[in-house]
């Protein structure tokens, strides 16, 4: 292989970019170490999810379109997060169903993948050079359901030596974060936070974990309003620390 | 009546099921029994996949045919004895209704349980006539005497613990002994609802399927008064949807095998009715007229949307409402609607209209639970989504109620003040420089996000500089 067919795409998210760059540098050293060679398009923003949940296709269609044109050149796509590389994948086709640039979203959909997704398949061999630690993974809904791409996070997590990963109670269930809802439906969005975070933290987890952005940053706020003290951290940010 | 009406009174009733810790604790075990169940039930994912596949295609082939298969059912049933009414909406139905009860003279009735007459609001019109209807399910019975309507579809009381029933039941069967051990509750309901058995002048039922090949109308349930209801009184009324007919008998038993698994874990229900008409010159039982009343309510409409018409191959089963997890954290009557749930938050802004209904789809995450057990596959989630859309953003054909009715001019402003920033790269750069350099002067506190949880906090440097700088610029 040439090294030019080693070249990706990262695709940040704007979560990732504003609030939490360090998993996105996490996984841009991921990809260096699975022999990859990055490349962070600056023209990307955001995959228009939050407005296409939000029924406002027009504008979710006007900035994911803007993504086409960052992520032109037919290279993999690799998103840490799995709503977002959800959203690209299964949803950009119906987006831009009848529109000039359908193909093009069909053919981007078709090499988007999720970061644990991507370094699985890759074979990315992880050296853990951490101190013992018990964690959590908190399963997206979009890591279940929408990417099913919980397992090779789990992979990726069991190849640590010093990690025991926890299953808490009810895991299958969402987080209650759902983008707009977290906001439309502030109340109800707690109370599913609260038992998530109660199932958390009656196991004996010392970290939470996700492959979203979008959970990790609901949850996080919530434990933090509360008073609880369970670090947060999204699972790039994880291995990276631990292979370092 | 309670609609579900502006997102004000849904947050208010969501609020308010929140603020009752003991009921949601109870609620909680009970959800996770069911869910538990269901499992156990469908333990293989590929053997489910295959069996739903089958049993979707069913449901599809029947609504792809409808107009055709219920004038074959009609034909079918009237040659059975059965007679057909037709209703195009809630009060054609109970007017019907009513009209079969005086013809008969019935001043009493006892009710199998039937969503759709709870769409139609049977109880209501009824008292209002003057006829006194009994619930003879015994979930339905306890609503009926808490002064409720059903929480979930399929176990209407499936909010109520034991305590609660007991209470109930002394209060409205004082002459009996007072227990709150279960199979004294269930043996008391029972004795009480015999006698009304006995004194009903007519039955009145929901339906499960309508096979139009035999015009048989089939009716699963576990108490056996189902079956009493529809063979002890003179007259049976059977009401449903007119999209549960299929084609033929034997595309029933895939039906019926996923209908029970997905509702109940069950492989079978206790009873399975198959009504084919009304009693014989030469038999001893059985109703001496058997009538269906076939209600429209909005299904026509929807069955020829072709983005939404797979809403109607939902067979009623609640596995949805079961797996979803908002359901779980504020039961059934929070939604203020018939139908609760995902298949609530998909059916009724169909049914309503998006201005009655539509906030409905804001009690929903999008999680996708829903989708992944719906036995007859229909893409809850992405529909749900769909119909947000059409609340603010419609399709411009929509037959939707309302259709654009949801789009407020300030949460329209600002997606697209949001999309003419993200959709333009100079602009977002900027916007992520100056967000990154106010970090310190974020605000702490962001409506109502921070209500609940902390502010997250810009960072310091976006990723776009040190991506530029790790990756490769282009
Ligand atoms: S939508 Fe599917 S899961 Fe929900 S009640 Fe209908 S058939 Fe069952």
């Amino acid at each position: 292989m040439t090294k030019e067919t080693h070249e990706i795409y990262v695709f940040g998210t704007c979560l990732i970019d504003l609030l939490r760059p360090e998993a996105g540098m996490a996984a841009l050293r991921l990809l260096e170490r699975a022999g990859f060679r990055p490349l962070f398009p600056q023209a990307q923003s955001c995959c228009g999810q939050p407005a296409f949940n939000s029924g406002y296709r027009h504008e979710a269609r006007a900035v994911a379109r803007a993504q086409l044109a960052a992520f032109a050149r037919e290279l993999p796509v690799v998103v840490p997060s799995a709503s977002c590389a959800g959203m690209i994948r299964n949803h950009w086709p119906a987006l831009f169903a009848g529109e000039p640039e359908e193909a093009q979203a069909r053919a981007l959909a078709a090499r988007t993948f999720e970061l644990c997704e991507f370094l699985d398949r890759a074979g990315l061999v992880l050296q853990d050079r951490g101190e013992s630690v018990r964690v959590a993974l908190h399963h997206s809904c979009s890591a279940r359901r929408e990417t099913r791409t919980t397992a090779s996070a789990e992979r990726l997590l069991e190849q640590l030596s010093g990690v025991e990963c926890l299953a808490p109670a009810h895991a299958e269930e969402c987080c209650g974060f759902g983008g707009t809802f977290a906001i439309k439906q502030d109340a109800l969005s707690a109370a599913m936070a609260d038992s998530k975070c109660d199932a958390v933290l009656a196991t004996s987890a010392e970290r939470l974990l996700s492959q979203d952005a979008g959970c990790l940053l609901h949850l996080q706020g919530r434990l933090a309003q509360r008073g609880d003290t369970l670090p947060v951290q999204h699972i790039a940010e994880f291995l990276w620390e631990r292979i370092a | 009546m309670n609609v579900p009406g502006s997102m004000t009174t849904l947050r208010a009733r969501v609020r308010e099921a929140l603020g009752k810790a003991p009921v949601r604790r109870n609620f909680r075990a009970a959800m996770d029994g069911i869910r538990a169940k269901r499992a156990a039930a469908l333990p293989d994912a590929t053997d489910f996949a295959q069996r739903r596949a089958r049993a979707a295609a069913i449901r599809a082939r029947a609504l792809a045919r409808l107009p055709e298969l219920l004038e074959r059912l009609e034909q079918r049933l009237e040659a059975n004895g059965i007679q057909v009414h037709w209703a195009e909406d809630a009060t054609q139905a109970n007017a019907i209704v009513l009209d079969l009860l005086h013809r008969a003279g019935a001043r009493s009735v006892i009710k199998g349980k039937s969503m759709v007459s709870e769409e139609t609001g049977l109880n209501d019109a009824l008292g209002e006539a003057g006829v006194a209807v009994v619930e003879s399910d015994l979930g339905e019975y306890i609503v009926q005497l808490a002064g409720e309507p059903p929480s979930h579809i399929v176990a209407p009381a499936i909010h109520k613990n034991r305590h609660e029933v007991a209470a109930l039941f002394q209060a409205h069967h004082p002459q009996r002994e007072a227990t709150e051990d279960i199979e004294g509750l269930t043996a008391e309901a029972r004795q009480v609802l015999r006698r009304r058995f006995a004194q009903a002048d007519a039955g009145i039922s929901g339906v499960n399927f309508l096979v139009a090949e035999t015009g048989t109308l089939v009716l699963v349930e576990n108490e056996g008064n189902g079956r009493l209801s529809t063979s002890a009184p003179p007259l049976h009324i059977a009401i449903t949807g007119i999209e549960k007919v299929i084609e033929r008998l034997d595309e029933l038993p895939p039906l019926l095998d996923l209908l029970t698994r997905s509702a109940t874990g069950q492989p079978i229900t206790t009873y399975v009715n198959f009504i084919s008409g009304p009693r014989r010159a030469d038999e001893l039982d059985g109703p001496r007229e058997v009538h269906l009343v076939l209600l429209d309510n909005g299904r026509a409409r929807i069955h020829a949307d072709p983005l939404f018409a797979d809403t109607l191959r939902c067979i009623r089963c609640g596995s949805c409402i079961n797996h979803c997890p908002v359901y779980v954290q504020v039961g059934g009557h929070a939604y203020g609607s018939v139908y609760p749930g995902p298949i609530g938050a998909l059916l009724e802004p169909q049914r309503l209209g998006l201005e009655a209904g539509g906030s409905l789809t804001s009690a929903c995450t999008l999680c996708g639970a829903c989708g992944d057990v719906c036995p007859v596959a229909i893409p809850l989630p992405g529909l749900i989504n769909q119909l947000r859309a059409e609340g603010v953003e419609p399709r411009p054909d929509s037959p939707l109620p309302d259709a654009g009715r949801l789009r407020h001019r300030g949460e329209a402003l600002l997606w697209r003040l949001w999309a003419t920033i993200y959709a333009h790269p100079h602009r977002y750069r900027w916007l992520a420089r100056l967000l990154t350099a106010l970090r310190r002067l974020a605000p702490r506190r962001l409506g109502a996000w921070t209500r609940w949880r902390e502010a997250p906090r810009p960072a310091a440097r976006d990723l776009h500089r040190p991506g530029a700088r790790s990756g490769v610029l282009r």
